[in-house]
């Protein structure tokens, strides 16, 4: 069998943490050997975060190299280009449509890149972007971006639904279990056709 | 059972099930996760101690009166804890004493990229390395074996991707671990040139027989696989390595100090091409070319950041990545910043408008150094801008000090800003300190401190009055203001500076990622009452973005912290309604 390796990669303070937590319950409870590498400090401040998420029958390196991930999760959408490098050339990159400017673009020293998604898509065959923001605000929290990005890509796995609900249950606080879910569920229904 | 942990936490498990009762660190990326880990297991007594000097001098008590005891730091940190090491390494322990110190390659959240096994070899302490969650357990209970057994503190090395990767480990129950008695014995633990003299040889005899239990211990192996090519290596190296040459032979080192000698040249007499992988300074690799054989190693890859398999594939095997696309170089940094309703934003405004010299320190606040608020000018370590802005005063005199300020948080002032403070007070500083006190110890993600008025359980704690302190030292001049009133501030500062005399000012606003702190609306800036003046943008508040033909507000982004109205001379700056947490 042939590892999965899962790239989520945002800004600091977007949820990557919580994310990679609940798919390494996933892949846990999935029985795969796993490794998760996080982010943890000063980037955690607004910088660009990185997580890998590494599952197959023997993990040694947590890291992932370039042309080597499988999925890349973009909890926003300059942080999708600047870690394209390490999608594999078949690789499935899921991009939250949302932009955030970097200091460098807030104060003029940089601009934000025009058309990134279909600079993307131009390039990988398998795109989805996601207007997340908006679905988490449907849901009523904004903070829930994260979830429903996880909501699309259980999508494109072979891993059962009822697994990645048990995996958000376990990991998110009991007061935000039902609007995780809720969420999950809204990327979830929206990916429905994305993968097929 | 098993779970998926952390690094940093399957060391608190083994800690749990070595029969540990007292923890003490203070906390430094990436070895935070060690110690609060740990204050989820009633049956250890827990703290967070002012500095690393003082948590390891408190396990070293609890060692010595027969607890087995723990303290964890991150590299530097083991620095200020230097002292207590060299001369705990004489008196040896009593309880089991274990001590993580956790490196940071790359620099993630670090000032320098200095490498623990080379302190650790010159306070003769054993060193162990593991390179995974579940080594990170497993090799934490033999460290406590080896601690008592050879009368050594013995030293967990890890580095930020050991620690912050999360792996299976299989859990254990906790040991019983009867407290030793306390015995009196002045001749093991006073260190006094007499008994010094004595314990040195038990040191160097322990040290002799500490390698002969390491070429039979578990924690080295031997993979073999096509001897053609043999990878000596350690720590997280050891996963690339693997990752890098797939079925070639290993000699995976768990002690890298002493290091097995006689292992090593068996394994190295078997090989037809020797290889050392280890991250930062080549520490197994001299002692392989001291003992004459012939290896490949930072000849080849650098003593400089981390390494990944592709690196090694790039640098030995000669492998190139083949590039897929030409759009990723288009991308801008993304350096961190200050947070949307961040305290220090004010404190730097004012500082910055003020064109003073600002001797820095290290935490959120380093992060004034970078634009548009490029207020700070030095960053050292931990405590020191008290100390530079002194050294500045009397190099170049007190018209010097009139345009210098020292910036330290409330936790790096206890750590070692006191101290030098106390230098300023009796050796006549004009200076001027500015201490942040947010009321939590913010970047390493919210620990609580001497000051906060609780510990690390969240119980309420005797607090240490900032104000109180800095006058029992003797500063005459102790000011107290919320930086966010900008103007009492900006007035407060410059008498300060111009003052003749020593003065503290304590910058008091908590962090805004404090669960009670809570902010108004979210902010929208009125384009038709906009100037585009840009004094809003001098903030460096990243929900404040130039859009080129205006400027407005990101509303994912605003707190509603209500600054940058302050220095809106036209009010464009309005509430929008709707709130973020």
């Amino acid at each position: 069998m042939n590892n999965t390796n899962i790239m989520i990669v945002g800004v600091g303070g977007q949820g990557t943490l919580l994310t990679s937590r609940i798919l390494g319950d996933v892949a846990l409870a999935s029985e795969m050997d796993v490794k998760v590498s996080e982010v943890h400090g000063m980037s955690q401040r607004g910088g660009s975060v990185v997580t890998y998420v590494k599952m197959g029958e023997k993990i040694y390196s947590p890291v992932i190299e370039k042309n080597e991930a499988d999925i890349i999760l973009c909890f926003e959408k300059l942080e999708a280009l600047r870690w394209i490098d390490y999608a594999k050339k078949d690789a499935t990159i899921i991009i939250n449509s949302q932009r955030i400017d970097p200091m460098p673009v807030i104060i003029g020293k940089a601009k934000y890149p025009e058309k990134i998604i279909e600079k993307i898509k131009a390039n990988y065959k398998k795109v989805v972007d996601v207007p997340a923001l908006d679905m988490a605000k449907k849901c009523g929290n904004i903070k829930t971006v994260n979830v429903v990005m996880i909501g699309v890509m259980a999508q494109c796995t072979e891993i059962e639904k009822e697994i990645w609900l048990k995996a958000i249950e376990k990991t998110v606080k009991p007061q935000f279990v039902d609007v995780n879910i809720k969420a999950f569920n809204l990327g979830y229904d929206f990916a429905r056709d994305c993968f097929i | 059972m098993k779970k998926l942990m952390l690094g940093n936490e399957a060391i608190a498990r083994g800690v749990y099930e070595a029969g540990v009762t007292v923890a003490t660190a203070y906390p430094g990326t990436p070895s935070t996760e060690i110690t609060e880990n740990i204050a989820k297991y009633d049956e250890i007594y827990s703290e967070w101690a002012p500095n690393e000097k003082v948590a390891l001098e408190v396990a070293i008590g609890a060692s010595i009166g027969g607890a087995r005891a723990v303290s964890a730091m991150k590299h530097v940190g083991l620095n200020v804890a230097a002292d207590p090491l060299f001369t705990a390494s004489y008196t040896g322990v009593n309880g089991g004493l274990v001590i993580f110190v956790a490196d940071d390659p790359g620099m993630h959240s670090s000032q320098n990229e200095q490498d623990t096994r080379i302190i650790a070899r010159g306070a003769k302490v054993p060193v162990i390395e593991p390179s995974d969650s579940q080594e990170c357990k497993d090799f934490t209970k033999e460290a406590f074996r080896i601690s008592e057994e050879y009368d050594a503190p013995v030293i967990v090395r890890l580095t930020t991707r050991v620690s912050h990767s999360q792996g299976t480990v299989e859990l254990d129950d906790r040991e019983n671990y009867e407290l030793k008695p306390y015995v009196k014995n002045p001749a093991k633990y006073v260190m006094m040139p007499a008994m010094a003299k004595r314990r040195h040889v038990s040191v160097e005899e322990r040290m002799a027989k500490l390698k002969e239990y390491s070429e039979n211990s578990s924690l080295n192996r031997i993979e073999w696989g096509d001897k053609k090519i043999g990878v000596i290596t350690s720590g997280i190296a050891y996963q690339y390595a693997r990752e890098a040459f797939g079925d070639v032979s290993y000699l995976k080192l768990g002690m890298v100090y002493p290091l097995p000698e006689k292992l090593i040249k068996e394994f190295a007499s078997q090989v037809e091409t020797l290889y050392v992988i280890e991250e930062l300074e080549p520490f197994i690799e001299n002692q392989c070319r001291i003992m004459g054989l012939k290896v490949t190693g930072k000849d080849k890859l650098p003593v400089i950041g981390e390494y990944s398999a592709g690196l090694i594939k790039e640098k030995l095997l000669g492998e190139t990545i083949e590039k897929l696309n030409d759009i990723q170089d288009e991308a801008p940094g993304r350096p961190p910043v200050l947070c949307a309703g961040c305290p220090h934003r004010a404190t730097y405004y004012v500082l910055k408008k003020l064109k003073l010299t600002v001797s820095g320190d290290i935490g959120c606040y380093t992060l004034g150094a970078l634009a548009p608020l490029e207020s700070v000018d030095t960053t050292i370590c931990m405590g020191a801008s008290v100390g530079v802005a002194h050294g500045m005063e009397k190099a170049r005199g007190k018209e010097q000090s009139k345009k210098t300020v020292a910036v330290i948080g409330d936790s790096t002032f206890i750590h070692s800003g006191i101290t030098g403070l106390i230098d300023m007070v009796y050796n006549n500083s004009s200076g001027t300190v500015i201490i942040l006190d947010n009321s939590i110890t913010g970047m390493t993600g919210h620990q609580h401190n001497p000051t906060t008025g609780y510990n690390i359980k969240g119980e309420p704690a005797k607090q240490v009055d900032l104000i109180k302190l800095c006058q029992a030292v003797g500063v005459d001049r102790v000011k107290v203001c919320d930086p966010f009133n900008l103007k009492e501030f900006e007035q407060i500062v410059k008498e300060e500076v111009a003052a003749d005399e020593l003065s503290v000012i304590i910058a008091q606003r908590p962090c805004a990622l404090l669960k009670h702190v809570k902010f108004g609306p979210v902010l929208t800036i009125n384009q038709d009452k906009c100037t585009k003046c840009r004094m809003c943008m001098r903030l460096g508040c990243p929900a404040i973005v130039d859009r080129g033909d205006h400027i407005e507000i990101n509303p994912t982004q605003c707190v509603g912290c209500d600054l940058c109205p302050k220095v809106c001379k036209f009010n464009a700056i309005e509430k929008a309604g709707g709130q973020n947490e």
